[in-house]
């Protein structure tokens, strides 16, 4: 692979690069957006250019500016009851309500981010422009260009409604909630209407280890990580090791076998946590087989002891996820180059040394990215946890339980109790706590490093 | 059983069968392990006693009328209503999904652009906030915006399940990286465009992912409950089949729904079981070979 500044045809075009070298058009181009394109007859890019800036304009003039100084003290004005003469009756008066005004707080700063952007690429795009013009060479029209958003610029193409995608749903939300964390939100001083900003006020409650919120959050944070290292790490090993051991070639009727475990994936994950729930009940099929095979006489006590509780969660996580990690293991390693196991055969290589020295690399390779991924997704497990244990046992003055994690606490503290400042501090703690970890593994994990090892 | 699949090989000796048939009986028991949950809930959707207690493990007396009911029976759950609402937002899912993922995975594996790295920084940093946030984010918007109820509580679901599955690039990226860039030079040097070379060549290469992405984004509504709770709230009528099984065992309606939810169970897990079966053959067929030389 060619490396990527030996690839790019043209010398990058920055935005001060562009000011200094281009003439006044291009400086016009930062406040008439399009000018540049439009001097230079590009006029379908040019005017879809100023289309935008019109637009921006329009917008922050008619609700803009007023969403911006909202946002400053979350609005102040309670609901009022008004005496209305002509009915003589009391009418209640929409106050302002802070959870609006935060949101629609953000979409204004959203799109001034976006203007900027576009101010950006209409200065570049001017500046390009007008270099193609001076040396003489002809000014893309907007067909090459529509052309080349499918080769040279494909990217932009393929990346577009993605991005999108991830901007509006998922960036937007988490920004909101975000943003929570720094108010008061709470039913706590009945503050669900109308809230204000506190500042760091929320985390320092948190993280105070006095506290009882404290302590919960500490002793919480620390099963969820321990849950997260050994569900990721017994979930892989086995499943690398049962498919490896599916794929020996002196096992008969792979398919059979794969079938056997595949079809609990197929089985949607819900479903099979909710009868496993159902089984491990104290009065549920588990226990009913056992005693009436006569190993136990009392039940089981799957979720109402703390031990108890942690490993069935830990061992119905295996259960349900040896099958997944078996499902895309057994593709990869299905995709290592025959040659590579044909030339360690020909070099005298037992299946030993072959595992070890072919398989295993080339797995933890292809799939580092799948067990951080994993990782993540065992911190935010919620499923598991809150259709098997629920969290339970849980200590009577606690809002968590023994067995929840970070996010099922989120949940109870949100859903439950509508404390959604103290929930989006969780929110963020976890993920504190995930990049920690991720980020380091992924920085000396060799796939981040050379990425195109096995090509 | 492995004897008699290779009769007219020399038999091997005693001492190096033994551990291929311990192998074969290990498989068996772990297999029984993960298939007993599963073998469980068939029976019990054939169950004719009521209630979620059995004082056995098998059924005394079987019956279909569990799943007679689900079909027949609309006083509490509307089932075949819930497979209609689910199956809508799966298949529009699946579609948005597939084409977003594997559009991210093909250009984050096999462009090289400036803020290539950049990007890939950002999804990770994105997948490290937990989900449930962005989604009481995600209900609060949609709430304000007046979709929670009627027909545009369809599209909210969508957009939830769909918007951000950009980010989840991983697993199809890692199989893009697999594919020798080889086949991508030797197709631009004979005059290819990017375009035409994602479409003419990487994509028949790509089936296996392309397929895994189309199933597991198929089944994301299926097996998914907490999201569609959340949005459908107490709007029956839109209700996905993992929130009316979910519903099926509340303590109010356990002791009557409890079998019915074992069938629910079956009839849902039958139509994706066929599924894979049908498109495991991907799984099988790798890349390896394709550039000889």
């Amino acid at each position: 692979m060619v490396k990527e500044e030996s690839r790019a045809p043209e010398a990058k075009v920055t935005v001060p690069s562009a000011l200094k070298n281009g003439s006044a058009m291009v400086a016009l181009s930062s406040v008439i957006w399009g000018w540049g394109c439009l001097v230079r007859k590009q006029f379908t890019k040019g005017a879809l250019y100023l289309a935008s800036e019109i637009l921006i304009i329009v917008y922050m003039v008619r609700s803009g500016f007023y969403n911006l100084s909202k946002l400053i003290t979350l609005g102040d004005v309670e609901q009022q009851k008004v005496w209305n003469e002509a009915k003589s009756l009391f009418e209640y008066v929409d106050g302002d309500r802070s959870l609006t005004i935060l949101l629609y707080g953000i979409v204004t700063v959203a799109a001034l981010v976006l203007a900027v952007l576009l101010a950006r690429m209409s200065i570049k795009s001017a500046y390009k422009a007008e270099v193609a013009f001076r040396s003489g060479k002809r000014v893309p029209d907007f067909l090459t260009e529509v052309r080349d958003q499918f080769d040279k610029n494909l990217h932009t193409t393929l990346l577009s409604l993605p991005i999108l995608g991830v901007l509006a749903f998922t960036i937007l939300p988490l920004l909101f909630m975000t943003c929570m964390a720094f108010t008061n939100y709470s039913v706590i001083n009945n503050k669900l209407v109308l809230f204000d900003w506190v500042g760091l006020n929320n985390f320092k409650r948190m993280l105070d280890l006095g506290g009882s919120l404290g302590q919960t959050f500490w002793s919480v944070l620390g099963w969820t990580l321990a849950w997260a290292v050994i569900a990721t790490f017994s979930n892989y090993i086995l499943g690398v090791l049962l498919s490896v051991f599916i794929n020996w070639k002196e096992i008969r009727a792979k398919k059979f076998w794969r079938f056997c475990f595949v079809l609990t994936v197929a089985v949607p994950h819900f479903v099979t946590l909710m009868i496993i729930r159902q089984m491990l009940q104290p009065t549920g099929a588990v226990n009913v087989l056992l005693q009436s095979l006569g190993w136990i006489d009392a039940p089981l006590p799957f979720f109402t002891d703390t031990t108890w509780a942690r490993v069935s969660v830990i061992l119905i996580s295996i259960w349900v996820s040896v099958p997944y990690v078996l499902l895309q293991i057994t593709g990869i390693l299905q995709n290592i180059p025959a040659e590579l196991y044909e030339s360690a055969r020909i070099d005298g290589a037992g299946p030993v040394v072959t595992f070890f020295k072919i398989t295993m690399p080339y797995m933890l390779f292809v799939t580092t990215p799948y067990l951080i991924t994993s990782f993540t997704g065992n911190i935010n497990n919620f499923n598991t946890i809150f259709l098997t244990s629920q969290g339970l046992p849980r200590a009577v003055e606690s809002t968590a339980g023994k067995t929840d994690l970070l996010i099922t606490w989120l949940y109870k503290l949100t859903i439950d109790n509508q404390y959604y400042d103290i929930g989006a501090v969780i929110g963020i703690m976890t993920f504190v706590s995930l990049s920690i970890v991720s980020l380091l593994t992924f920085h000396y994990s060799g796939s981040n490093k050379n990425e195109e090892g096995f090509r | 059983m492995s004897e008699q699949a290779t009769p007219r090989k020399v038999k091997k000796p005693l001492r190096k069968r033994i551990p291929v048939i311990l192998a074969h009986v290990l498989l068996a028991v772990l297999a029984a392990i993960w298939l007993i949950p599963i073998f469980w809930v068939v029976v019990t959707s054939f169950r004719g006693t009521q209630g979620s207690y059995s004082s056995t493990f098998l059924p005394t007396v079987y019956s279909l009328k569990n799943y007679v009911k689900l079909f027949t029976d609309f006083s509490v759950f509307n089932f075949p209503q819930m497979l209609l609402n689910t199956l809508i937002v799966a298949v529009a899912n699946c579609l948005i999904s597939t084409f977003f993922v594997v559009s991210v995975a093909y250009t984050l594996s096999r462009l090289r652009f400036p803020s290539r790295k950049k990007l890939m920084s950002m999804a990770m940093v994105i997948n490290l906030f937990p989900g449930f946030m962005a989604m009481i984010a995600n209900y609060y918007i949609f709430k304000m915006l007046g979709w929670l109820d009627g027909p545009m509580l369809r599209v909210a679901m969508i957009a939830v399940y769909a918007g951000g599955a950009g980010v989840g690039y991983h697993i199809a990226k890692g199989f893009f990286d697999t594919i020798p860039i080889a086949l991508d030079e030797a197709a631009m040097l004979d005059g290819a465009t990017k375009f035409q070379v994602l479409l003419k060549i990487i994509m028949p290469l790509s089936k296996p992912i392309v397929v895994y992405t189309l199933l597991t984004s198929f089944a994301g509504p299926f097996k998914d409950f907490m999201l569609a709770k959340v949005l459908c709230g107490p709007n029956k009528a839109y209700y996905t089949v993992a929130v009316g099984m979910y519903q099926m065992l509340e303590k109010e309606y356990i002791d009557e729904w409890f079998c019915s939810f074992a069938a629910a169970a079956v009839i849902i897990s039958i139509p994706i079981a066929a599924l894979f079966l049908a498109t495991q053959k991907y799984y099988a067929t790798g890349v390896s070979g394709a550039v000889k030389g």
